[in-house]
């Protein structure tokens, strides 16, 4: 199926739940992540019971801090 | 108030503008801008919107300037380390422009002072340096009502939103809480390119005088991202989440609280 994961077209031959993906995407700490799904922020509860299905859309969003770095 | 002949040579750039012109040069003057963090977002910030006549500005830092800031805290000069910030900050915006009206708090933001700082506002520049303090940021502008720009720069990363508090997705929406310990460096700890900065508070700058004057579409519900590496811009739509423990449908967050400040170790940093 296609998915496109943060704006890129990404190929997956397998059924994967969002955890999954984070794995796959080698995201080390999944702590560090807010998923949003098809334009909806996803309950880190849901992330590994959500499946993915065909033409999904992912976008992983990091923490950010800086500004003023002391 | 009308402008003298000065200003309208100081501001003719401005007001030939067929968006702002003299009105909206008017309207620049009679503003006012609260920076929090007087470091690599808030410098450029502050430089910009002080060349570009907001009345007044307000700064919030309780730090010194320390050597290191100097590769990317353009407000600060070499000559100023080990000067209070906010005095490296306001003389640098009373010297590019005299219009401007500089209140200065020298302290750190906390919950029981921010409110009352932020609610004199029209706008909220957040230039702060850790998670603690964005989320106090997010939520205190949600509870005074007061329209703010987030922005955040890691490496070569950069990203921001425009938040207009109850109305547009915020902080909170993305992000419930502040990271676990050891997930995430700091930019004293994982470094950051200096320009990036400058990239990245000069659009905070942007979204700022957009919000005063009414102008173009403002960078709600959608957080641009900017790597400085491939040089991509990206933008994502979000959503408000009804889930959002401040601004969703059953919020949990009722009353400002500070967050326990986040530290990374990078011995044990994971990221």
């Amino acid at each position: 199926m296609n998915l496109v994961v943060n704006g890129k077209n990404t190929d997956i031959n397998e059924t994967l739940t969002i955890g999954e993906l984070l794995i796959k995407e080698d995201v080390k700490m999944p702590q560090m992540v807010s998923v949003e799904l098809n334009g909806r922020i996803l309950k880190r509860s849901a992330f590994d019971t959500t499946m993915l299905k065909n033409d999904d859309k992912v976008e992983f969003l990091y923490y950010m801090g800086g500004g003023q770095c002391l | 108030m009308s402008l003298t002949e000065q200003q309208i040579e100081r501001y003719s750039r401005h007001i030939i503008l067929e968006q702002i012109g003299g009105a909206g040069q008017e309207k620049l003057l009679s503003s006012s801008v609260l920076i929090i963090g007087a470091g690599g977002l808030g410098s450029p910030a502050a430089l910009y919107l002080a060349a570009a006549g907001v009345g007044t500005i307000g700064i919030v830092d309780g730090d010194n300037v320390d050597m290191s800031n100097l590769q990317r805290q353009v407000i600060h000069h070499t000559a100023d380390v080990g000067a209070e910030k906010i005095k490296s900050a306001r003389d640098k915006i009373v010297a590019i422009n005299p219009d401007v009206k500089v209140k200065a708090y020298k302290q750190w933001a906390r919950a029981d002072n921010i409110r009352d700082i932020v609610r004199d506002y029209d706008f909220v520049v957040d230039g702060t340096d850790n998670f603690a303090a964005k989320f106090l940021v997010n939520d205190a502008c949600y509870f005074e009502k007061v329209p703010f720009s987030h922005a955040g720069i890691l490496r070569f990363d950069g990203q921001l939103i425009t938040v207009l508090p109850g109305k547009t997705t915020c902080y909170r929406c993305i992000f419930d809480a502040p990271p676990p310990a050891n997930a995430v460096p700091s930019c004293s700890q994982a470094g950051v390119l200096g320009v990036l900065a400058g990239v990245v508070g000069s659009l905070q700058a942007t979204e700022a005088i957009k919000c005063l004057l009414g102008l173009g579409d403002l960078l709600t519900g959608t957080l641009l991202t900017y790597n400085a590496l491939s040089m991509d811009f990206r933008k994502v739509q979000l959503e408000r989440n009804p889930d959002c423990p401040l601004c969703g449908e059953n919020p949990r967050i009722t009353e400002l609280k500070d967050e326990e400040q986040i530290v990374c170790d990078m011995d044990n940093c994971e990221c």
